[in-house]
């Protein structure tokens, strides 16, 4: 296996993380306004992913940069390419951050009130738009010979896209509900079981959708067939197990069905990618792949070994972060947000 | 309008705004480590009070720093496409290093050091606060590392039709980085530490807390005397260092047209500096020779002269800076950064007395000189960045040839009015947070019941 895939597996790996982490950061944010009623309820919503959400959100930073590191025109072309799309991100992003920060530091209502609705806003608008990407991803471009993305931000909202920004959505606040129910007691817990078990079904239907779609879309079926191989099915297994495991209230399996299925539709969509980073819809020749795109050899080995000794502690520090708060919050809990 | 003009001006403010709060998360995180640490040491509940307080103005700065950061990583690609392409392959490498080995650890660990405070023995909590500090300032070195290379490359070949990295090591120990790291490192040090003694005089001459605010000013005129000092002295250094590899820099931050030995450093301007020629100007005689040789001859060039010069090794065209910017901001920071010492020891002065007496007088002084580090900061970074006109790599790659092809006018206009209108509101809900806090000062029963502060009415106003 040479470095260039390597890299690739990389950067997925790195995609895996973020959204299965910061997926339920979103959802968490989503479902806010919808399950916690009173001020001190609101509190301990937040607080489930208040020492989290932070270090969950550097897996997109490093993602970031691994691309810049690895896959340079890859990352020229794909931020200058989404400008629009990423700037409403970076903004859904800053003021998500700033508002868990601020928002308990003020007793006024609408001060408050304020800050959590651009925790909703700003965890929503992420969740949609990672969707609408990774669907253009798949579906390709507008991209010319110099690599540069001649579309405009209109381009990037056609149907499969938009359903894409759906199915993400659905899911993330799905994995967000069910990530409330282990960290909630008392009637956040029910509303978070009662949530998770309604958004089961919408996710689910999205996801079908979306998965039916691509074979229109995409080119799927010259790539990989009408079967298009083992992760999608474990996605779609998993997501199903869910509804099962969600009946019988065992959320902690149901957590980690969720997390398959994010897991498994990230691998899903670069296993169709790839060796493409990006496909030109305009000409295949003119897609980046892992090659064209590429750092030379020398970096791709020095950043390996960078990632490889790196990857692993980080993993050790963030999983002692969730022992450490491992504890259900109450409404007598200490709340620092 | 012109991208370029954009792409720079976005740079600029979005940089700029972020490190209003970068400086003071590095200094702060020392400053609370070290106040946590003598908690442990000492087990006396002022510095679990302090530790507290100071902890929570650098949270309300911390995040603002988080998110603003953010956008500095994807901004390269954004506006910046073409540069991407030619140095990513060099000039990624360090930020996704910043992104593995320090970004993490200073995000998961804050999160611990922020909800952990009942969870956690007490030694273990000032680790981890030890932690986010050396996360924070291992940031900042891989940045600067990133930095380093426009400033001065190194480490790379020109290869297919780019800059690829053929040493690792020689880009991470960069000479510009023995220079730059200690400079802001100390910078950031200085920030936190006038942060400290302005909010501190504050509530001294109030006679707030005095136990409290009284051990937080001697820590800061400690810290803030030994940082401001070695910020000269890296300043110092940093300047010796220019003039050897970019000397176009220094003779444009000094204004200094024409090859002069010895060379005189000039105090004051009069006359427009953007006429490209000499203007009236108060210069000391060989002061600029002693400041970038250490001894009083020595010829230093001046900007004609490097112009012939550069124009004979890159081809034709414009290399000189803009030098009313580079003068005056290069002004500024040793302007401000003079005051400061000054200030530092006068702030050692009084805490070496039995009592420290703070008169209504030096409590506005030192209110007003918080700011003075956030001037020096920023004009600071503004003269290192400007100063490299034309060059976006010095020597390989010009600003013109550097923006996004695929970014539209309208759209950089767009998200430049988007950034700034964004910022500018954070702006204000951030420093009404801070002034807040600040004022507050503790309550009462902080540290002995650590979960009531949020729910008590009277914690904001409740003095003065």
């Amino acid at each position: 296996m040479d470095l260039n895939i390597v890299w690739f597996i990389l950067i997925a790996v790195l995609y895996i993380g973020y959204f299965i982490l910061e997926g339920f950061d979103f959802g968490v944010g989503i479902l806010l306004p919808f399950l916690a009623k009173d001020d001190q309820r609101r509190r301990v919503v937040i607080n489930t992913i208040g020492p989290h959400w932070d270090g969950n959100e550097v897996w997109l930073i490093t993602a970031g940069g691994a691309t810049f590191a690895a896959f340079p025109d890859w990352y020229a072309t794909l931020f200058s390419g989404f400008y629009l799309a990423l700037f409403l991100m970076l903004i859904a992003l800053i003021v998500r951050g700033v508002a868990f920060e601020f928002r308990s530091k003020d007793e006024n209502p609408r001060w408050r009130a304020l800050w959590d609705w651009m925790i909703f806003i700003g965890s929503l608008i992420p969740a949609l738009l990672w969707g609408v990407a990774f669907a253009n991803f798949v579906r390709g471009v507008p991209i010319d010979v110099d690599m540069n993305y001649v579309g405009g931000f209109f381009n990037l909202l056609n149907w499969y896209a938009l359903l894409g920004g759906l199915a993400s959505l659905a899911a993330f606040t799905l994995h967000g509900a069910i990530y409330l129910s282990l960290k909630v007691e008392g009637d956040l817990l029910e509303g978070a079981r009662r949530a998770a078990r309604r958004l089961w079904l919408p996710a689910v239907a999205m996801l079908f959708l979306f998965v039916g779609a691509t074979y229109l879309e995409t080119d799927i079926i010259e790539k990989l067939g009408i079967n298009p191989g083992a992760s999608p099915i474990i996605a779609a297994a998993a997501i199903l197990v869910t509804g099962y495991f969600l009946r019988v209230q065992r959320e902690g399996w149901a957590f980690i069905m969720t997390s398959v299925t994010i897991a498994f539709s990230v691998i899903s969509f670069f296993v169709l990618l790839f060796p493409r980073v990006l496909v030109s819809s305009l000409n295949p020749e003119w897609s980046l792949t892992i090659y064209n795109a590429a750092s030379s050899p020398y970096t791709l080995k020095v950043m390996l070994i960078v990632a490889l000794i790196f990857i692993p502690i980080v993993l050790a520090y963030q999983g002692w972060s969730y022992w450490i708060f491992r504890k259900r919050l109450t409404v007598e809990s200490h709340l620092e947000y | 309008m012109d991208p370029l003009i954009l792409a720079r001006l976005q740079f600029a403010i979005t940089t700029v705004y972020h490190f209003f709060f970068v400086p003071l998360t590095l200094g702060l995180s020392i400053i609370v480590a070290v106040m946590e640490t003598l908690y442990v040491r000492t087990g006396n509940a002022a510095y679990k009070q302090m530790t507290k307080f100071w902890g929570k103005l650098f949270l309300i700065n911390f995040a603002m720093g988080v998110v603003t950061g953010i956008v500095q990583e994807f901004q390269f690609g954004m506006n910046w496409s073409e540069y991407s392409r030619m140095v990513g392959d060099i000039f990624g490498a360090p930020l996704a290093i910043e992104a593995l080995l320090a970004f993490f650890l200073e995000s998961t660990f804050l999160g611990i050091w922020v909800f952990g405070w009942d969870k956690l023995s007490k030694g273990l909590h000032a680790g981890v606060m030890w932690l986010v500090a050396i996360g924070s300032n291992l940031s900042a070195l891989w940045i600067l590392i990133a930095n380093s290379f426009m400033q001065q490359p190194v480490g790379f070949v020109i290869r297919n039709g780019r800059a690829e990295m053929d040493n690792f090591f020689t880009l991470a120990l960069n000479p510009n980085i023995w220079e730059q790291f200690p400079h802001v490192l100390t910078a950031g040090l200085t920030t936190a530490a006038f942060f400290v003694l302005g909010i501190s005089a504050y509530h001294l001459a109030r006679k707030h807390q005095e136990d409290v605010f009284r051990r937080s000013f001697q820590i800061a005129a400690v810290v803030g005397t030994l940082a401001i000092f070695m910020v000269t002295l890296g300043g110092h250094g940093q300047a010796q260092h220019m003039v050897e590899t970019q000397p176009m820099k220094m003779a444009a931050a000094e204004a200094l047209w024409k090859t002069e030995s010895p060379a005189s450093f000039s105090l004051l301007t009069i006359g427009d500096l953007t006429q490209r020629e000499e203007v009236f100007s108060i210069r000391i005689p060989h002061v600029l020779s002693l400041l970038a040789y250490n001894q009083l001859e020595g010829e230093v060039k001046g900007i004609y002269d490097l112009q012939a010069a550069y124009e004979e090794i890159y081809g034709p065209g414009d290399y000189i800076p803009p030098v009313a910017i580079t003068y005056w901001t290069f002004r500024i920071m040793v302007g401000a950064g003079t005051l400061m010492l000054g200030l530092a020891v006068w702030a050692l002065f009084m805490v070496m007395g039995e009592q420290i007496a703070i008169s209504p007088r030096a409590q506005k002084i030192f209110f007003w000189a918080q700011f003075l580090p956030y001037a020096a900061n920023s004009a600071g970074w503004i003269l290192t960045e400007v100063g490299r006109t034309p060059w976006v790599v010095f020597g390989v790659m010009r600003m013109e040839d550097a923006v996004s092809p695929a970014v539209s006018v309208g759209e950089l206009l767009f998200t430049l009015i988007g950034f700034t209108l964004v910022y500018g509101l954070l702006m204000y809900a951030d420093v009404y947070l801070l002034a807040k806090y600040a004022k507050a000062g503790i309550g009462s029963d902080e540290g002995l019941q650590l979960d009531t502060e949020d729910e008590m009415p009277s914690f904001v106003g409740a003095h003065d």
